[in-house]
């Protein structure tokens, strides 16, 4: 299974505080979201990726205090449902 | 037919019976009318069958917009009926700005926005403020411009209920009322005119200086709420926050992004109007 | 007759350069009570108008361009729904229309998102959906049993994280009503509008919204119906356009329906029209909101809603379902 962020020119990103409020043009939806969401947007980027590689691009920008993949594929599906990323 | 401007919205209420109106020409009679004698919403205050005119007259809610069970109300709350119409039209319709669930009072250019549940006394508090020289914005809805980030006033008639009553009585003996409401499905209430001062500058926009959640009935406590916290409040108390899309979220991360907001918790009003006026 | 106004309005925006502050105040109530503000708002946009009709007329733009977005989008995820089982979504009424990006669609108020799909895959679908967080509306055992014996669309369905319904229909009527247009026909001939979307064919998309004009009920939204009609074949009639259209509506059995709405359509809204006599108690139905936006002539409008009972559901049947209504505790409106 791998993974790409809904269109960049789609979301508008605003940090509030140790949240971030993101609206999506295309659903009209408003998301409230933690650490590591912004994070995984940005590094997802404008590819399709797996689990393993937006991990890796995580592990490279960030310092990764947990690097569990079921975590980050649990936090990809909640996204997914969302529409804020899709299953390709 | 009845019509009168509120803030920047204009209303027309027709009835099938004449007290409603003559009440609402009386009490809104320093009010304009609406912009260009075209309203933005309409009002229907109307019998369910025709005999109902007469016969145990029942008030039915109707308008431009409308919510399918609205229950009906007896004529002796008619003006009731009638306020609580043009509110629904707001909360259903308002789509040129971020509607809040709020009251609203302004010193030097200065909005204080009030929010919370039912019974947190945001009316009460918005009124004895404008007792004591602050121009009320409105005792149930602030309006956020989206293109400007100002409020904007919406001062109707405020709604007291019960208690509230006698405490408006004693610090406005002066002070223009409504007939009782008596035994509505919120209890007693009895409508104030704003202010002289309040309804000649309504159409006066302010800065929003300070978001404040009031909860009564607790110690004294006042807490610092993060601009996430209010944010997630705020889409709460508004109900048309998802149907303005774009325009709403932008009109409320500026808000709290650029106004403080405080929780405050108070045992009585008297605190509370201390504990407001030493934010603002 | 302020619904006599909304018409005037909208087959020759340039006519309210006429109106006053009361013509306008009833325009808009009207065009608010067959829920075309939008439509309008659209129409008569650039015309002059006092600010105050500018204002709302805006808002009223900016109302449908966001119930737009929304609709798109709860079509785009009932796609990814069915993506996996390899359905195509077929979009029905104003979806449709904004998605194809019709004439039809400019300012309309879109409300459910409705779906066509072939009836041998209407189980399949049904899993994907409740697996994609679409939940059931009523849990009501014989409304359910009710749906799926003679309705044309699956129980409404809504969504438990964005609070949207979608019906999922099998065909265009119900299964009790007399026409029986044929479902497959209208599955097959539907065609691609980009984004993995499809709508029905320039014929059928016709037909369906004349079938639900006039056999699906009361005439409610009989107005903004026939306004989708009118610019559907403005925006398809090509030389044999319509001969076409009525020989396809000979097969569906909908061709008087079809030849009515294309009648009323014309006479509302386009060049004019002979009317037969019943068309002229259509007509009246129609056109019968007053200056406050109220419904009038609540006498035929009695003899509509059991009409539209009948037409849905020969006699013994209807019978058997007041009567469970009525047990069930539901009683006439008073």
């Amino acid at each position: 299974m791998r993974y790409r962020a809904a269109d960049r020119a789609s979301l508008r990103i605003v940090p509030l505080d140790v949240l971030t409020a993101i609206y999506h043009r295309a659903s009209g939806q408003t998301h409230i979201v933690e650490a590591p969401v912004p994070e995984i947007l940005a590094a997802l980027g404008d590819d399709a990726l797996d689990v393993g590689a937006i991990l890796d691009r995580l592990a490279r920008d960030y310092a990764l205090i947990d690097p569990d993949p079921a975590a980050l594929a649990d936090r990809l599906e909640e996204l997914a449902a969302a529409g804020l990323v899709i299953r390709t | 037919m009845f019509s009168v401007r509120i803030g920047p919205a204009g209303f027309r209420v027709g009835s099938d019976w004449r007290r409603p109106v003559a009440e609402l020409e009386d009490l809104y009679r320093d009010y304009p009318k609406p912009e260009d004698g075209v309203p933005d919403f309409t009002v229907r205050l109307f019998a369910a069958r025709p005999w109902r005119r007469v016969v145990r007259p029942a008030v039915m809610i109707g308008g431009d917009f409308t919510i399918p069970d609205a229950a009906p109300l007896p004529l002796d709350l008619g003006l009731l009926a009638a306020e609580m119409g043009m509110n629904l039209q707001m909360a259903l319709a308002q789509r040129r700005y971020l509607l809040l669930h709020a009251s609203c009072v302004e010193r030097g250019g200065r909005a204080v926005l009030m929010t919370g549940e039912s019974g947190a006394g945001k009316s009460t508090l918005a009124a004895l403020l404008m007792a004591r020289g602050w121009r009320l914005m409105g005792d149930e809805f602030a309006l956020v411009d989206p293109a400007t980030g100002l409020i904007h006033g919406f001062p109707r008639l405020i709604s007291l209920k019960n208690e509230s009553v006698g405490v408006m009585q004693a610090a406005l003996p002066d002070g223009r009322f409504g007939p009782p409401q008596l035994a509505t499905p919120k209890g007693d209430i009895r409508h104030l005119v704003p202010d002289a001062r309040s309804i000649e500058a309504m159409a006066e926009p302010a800065v929003a200086a300070h978001i404040v959640f009031p909860r009564f009935g607790l110690e004294r406590a006042e807490r610092e709420v993060p601009p996430a916290e209010t944010f997630v409040r705020l889409t709460q108390a508004s109900t048309n926050y998802v149907a303005l899309g774009e325009r709403g979220f932008d009109a409320l991360t500026r808000l709290v992004r650029s106004v403080p907001a405080t929780a405050i918790d108070y045992p009585d009003a008297a605190t509370a109007i201390a504990q407001v006026e030493a934010l603002a | 007759m302020s619904a006599r106004l909304l018409v005037a309005a909208l087959r020759d925006p340039a006519c309210t350069g006429e109106f006053n502050a009361a013509g306008w105040t009833a325009l808009i109530s009207a065009a608010r009570a067959e829920q075309m503000i939008g439509t309008l708002a659209v129409r008569v946009a650039g015309l002059p108008m006092p600010a105050a009709v500018a204002r709302i007329l805006e808002d009223a733009r900016a109302s449908a361009e966001q119930g737009r977005i929304a609709a798109l989008w709860e079509a785009e995820m009932a796609r990814r729904a069915l993506a996996a089982i390899g359905v195509p979504v077929i979009l029905l009424k104003g979806t449709a229309f904004v998605a194809a990006g019709l004439k039809a669609g400019q300012g309309r108020h879109i409300g459910d998102l409705d779906i066509l799909v072939p009836r041998n895959r209407l189980e399949e679908v049904e899993a994907a959906l409740l697996a994609a967080g679409w939940e059931w509306v009523k849990p009501d055992p014989y409304d359910d049993a009710y749906y799926r014996r003679w309705m044309h669309e699956l129980p409404p369905l809504i969504h438990r994280e964005r609070d949207r319904m979608i019906d999922v229909h099998h065909t265009i009527l119900p299964l009790t009503a007399a026409p029986k247009p044929d479902a497959a026909a209208l599955v097959a001939g539907a065609v691609e509008i980009g984004g993995g979307l499809s709508m029905l064919s320039q014929e059928d998309v016709v037909i369906h919204a004349a079938a639900h004009l006039f056999a699906d009920g009361e005439l409610a939204g009989g107005l903004r119906n026939l306004w989708d009609i009118h610019c559907l074949i403005g925006e398809y009639d090509t030389p044999g356009y319509v001969e076409g259209l009525r020989a396809r509506a000979r097969v569906h059995g909908l061709l008087p329906a079809v030849d009515r709405a294309l009648r009323l359509s014309q006479w509302l809204y386009g060049a004019g029209a002979p009317l037969t006599l019943t068309d002229r108690l259509f007509v009246r139905r129609l056109l019968g909101r007053d200056g406050w936006g109220r419904q009038r002539r609540k006498a035929i409008e009695f003899g509509f809603y059991l009409r539209g009972h009948l037409l849905r559901m020969p006699p013994a049947m209807l019978a058997r379902h007041l009567w469970t209504k009525w047990r069930k505790g539901y009683r006439p409106v008073h």
